[in-house]
């Protein structure tokens, strides 16, 4: 690859001395611009189709009263009702308000836990590499399948997670039970996206670490800076884009948190780990609020779009570095 | 990459500091790494060994929950039993001496060809549409490509539930409702996003040169592309299509509210496999290490491009 890289100067030259009008013959059959909408459309029509003119349905729907169980009924016209009906309506705030602290709370563990694991592999002991994929195995798994199997290991009395935190603490295992508890299922939650998603912001840090060239260490060693101002004034500062970045796509993805909540806890014990995706289905699907339930989907999107426009002006940031 | 052998004289980690950091992290590694050899031990556990207390490390291994797994059996009396010519298969032996009978094959197979049918034809649609529009982004002048681009990403950003509502009442409308074509469809729109993205920076790392050279010895710029740029592309369209699978094998939401039967996938199947009295959890166990094998040689083969997979392409290393 790198020798075809270096030679590559040679044949532009070759190709500069070649005729251009022969070029400009073999163009003719299809223009540049021709080409280029004929490789860009079908995915821009698929999009249009698949996912844009739902989007339009969707807004249209959160004008009207329509019901899916009950097509045939007759549509009427509800104007902003349902808006200001959810922006009013304390379940749906109850819903965000979980939403937000299942968000943050996942967000500040994983970076800290991702971040520090990133510097601790950084330090290249022996066999950093095989110990760098065994952990990255989990990210990679079907939440909901793997969400499904820890409920087995949260399962009071009999459960391993259970057994564990009475080995290590010696509370008695049948005394407390994660998954019914109002006050302890929030956090097994928490738990399972940090088992999960940890890994991921570790292996984004890694890379912002690994991007410190290392003469700026070997100047700060020569200036006799402690490792703790290394480590304030270089590494925390070089890698921030990178944490930045991890922080934004954990964001948006436990945002939108749907598989793993819905398989652990169904949104339970009654409503103490209801995210807005479990809300929306819980409106959408069982309770056939086809109307309403598009109205908060609208609202979702604004608020996901938002995230994403901030993503993305972060993400060119870090690319243009 | 990393400068493995380089030793840097003022700025090498002490070897204390090392084997610190690498006994912390090999310790983080084998506490995560738990849940998943659990899964893969109680998948060879009786239901009893599966739910006593202190939780068996040690136990006599069986097949019964792949057996279970794999059949749907009824209960009969020891007399019928004892009537019946001789079982000729170890899942027979196994499910005799708890007083059953098997009844016939369960359903987790054909949901298993779902999972492949709908993971295969989804990637190969993406990745084939994600080709041609990343060459388009990366090798001309498209107006408005950043917004373009943009509005592919965005697609993506969805909350899949909120997708979901006008999906469903439109494949109800057109007939896709609970079919193969319908999902396929789905997760081609949603994969395409990641395909584009991911394969415009692969083939933005191939230099123009060679296309143009290619050109300039008399190939049109469909051939040029065909015969110089795709070969070049091979690793890139390869990472791409395992990130595609892994998603589609993987979804879930998208999976259960809109199919039920036919062209339901393993992620909703595996949660609702039941046993006598509740979830057979060996049989469970059993599904999702199947379920989960295949993902984990992949994770291995692709480790390489993790890093540029999960960001969109956004961080390369």
């Amino acid at each position: 690859m790198m020798d075809e890289l270096s030679n590559s100067p040679t044949i532009a030259l070759k190709a500069a001395a070649a005729t251009p009008d022969r070029v400009a013959r073999r163009l003719q059959g299809l223009s540049d611009r021709t080409l280029a909408w004929l490789f860009i459309s079908p995915t821009v029509l698929l999009l249009l189709a698949i996912n844009i003119f739902p989007l339009f349905w969707t807004v249209y729907l959160s004008f009207t009263n329509y019901r899916a169980n009950r097509p045939n009924a007759p549509l009427r016209w509800f104007g902003a009702e349902w808006y200001h009906r959810i922006l009013s309506d304390p379940d749906i705030w109850a819903a965000m308000q979980v939403t937000a602290r299942f968000v943050v709370a996942t967000i500040v563990i994983e970076t800290v836990l991702g971040f520090a694991l990133a510097w601790l592999i950084d330090k290249k002991f022996r066999g950093h590499g095989f110990w760098t994929t065994m952990i990255l195995l989990p990210m990679m798994l079907s939440p909901a399948v793997v969400g499904n199997f820890w409920k087995f290991l949260y399962q009071p009395q009999i459960g391993l997670f259970n057994y564990a935190i009475s080995f290590l603490t010696g509370v008695d295992p049948s005394s407390f039970q994660m998954l019914g508890d109002v006050s302890l299922s929030p956090w097994a939650i928490v738990i399972v996206d940090v088992w999960m998603w940890t890994p991921y912001v570790m292996l984004i840090c890694l890379a912002g670490l690994r991007s410190i060239p290392d003469y700026l260490y070997e100047a700060a060693e020569v200036d006799r800076a402690s490792s703790w101002r290394q480590f304030c004034s270089i590494t925390l500062p070089m890698a921030l884009p990178f944490i930045m970045l991890a922080v934004l796509f954990r964001g948006i993805e436990n945002f939108k948190m749907f598989d793993m909540v819905n398989l652990l806890t169904g949104g339970g014990p009654g409503s103490t780990t209801e995210v807005a995706s479990i809300t929306l289905k819980r409106q959408a699907f069982e309770a056939w609020r086809t109307g309403y339930s598009s109205a908060f989907a609208v609202i979702l999107f604004v608020a996901v779009f938002g995230l994403a426009n901030i993503y993305v002006k972060a993400l060119n940031r870090v690319k243009s570095r | 990459m990393t400068s493995a052998n380089a030793a840097h004289s003022v700025v090498a980690p002490r070897p204390l500091t090392q084997r610190l950091a690498g006994a912390a992290v090999i310790l983080y590694a084998l506490v995560t790494m738990i849940p998943l050899v659990w899964i893969g031990l109680t998948s060879f556990k009786s239901p009893e060994d599966s739910i006593s207390y202190p939780p068996k490390l040690l136990f006599q291994p069986t097949l019964e929950g792949y057996c279970n797994l794999f059949t749907t059996r009824t209960r009969q009396t020891p007399e019928f039993i004892a009537k019946l010519p001789p079982a000729t298969s170890t899942c027979e032996v196994i499910s005799r001496s708890r007083n059953m009978v098997i009844a016939g094959p369960s359903n987790y197979v054909p949901r298993f060809v779902n999972s492949l049918i709908i993971g295969f034809g989804s990637t190969v649609f993406a990745v084939a549409l994600g080709t041609f529009a990343a060459y388009g982004f990366s090798r001309f002048k498209v107006p408005l490509a950043d917004d373009l681009l943009f509005f592919i990403l965005s697609t993506r950003m969805m909350p899949p539930i909120a997708v979901a509502i006008p999906i469903y009442l439109m494949y109800r409308e057109l007939g896709l409702s609970d079919t193969r074509l319908g999902m396929v469809l789905l997760y081609t729109a949603v994969n395409v996003s990641l395909a584009v993205w991911l394969l415009k920076g692969f083939i933005d790392e191939i230099p123009r040169e060679y296309e143009e050279a290619a050109m300039i010895d008399g190939y049109s710029r469909l051939r040029a592309f065909w015969k110089v740029v795709l070969p070049q592309a091979t690793t890139g369209i390869a990472a791409t299509a395992i990130f595609c699978l892994i998603f589609a094998w993987n979804e879930y939401a998208f999976a259960v509210l809109l199919t039920s039967g036919n062209a339901q996938t393993e992620p909703p199947f595996i949660p609702i496999i039941i046993g006598e009295g509740g979830q057979d959890w060996p049989a469970v166990a059993a599904g999702t290490t199947i379920f989960l094998v295949p993902i984990l040689v992949f994770t291995i083969l692709l480790r390489k491009h993790l890093l540029r997979g999960i960001t969109f392409g956004a961080v390369r290393r």
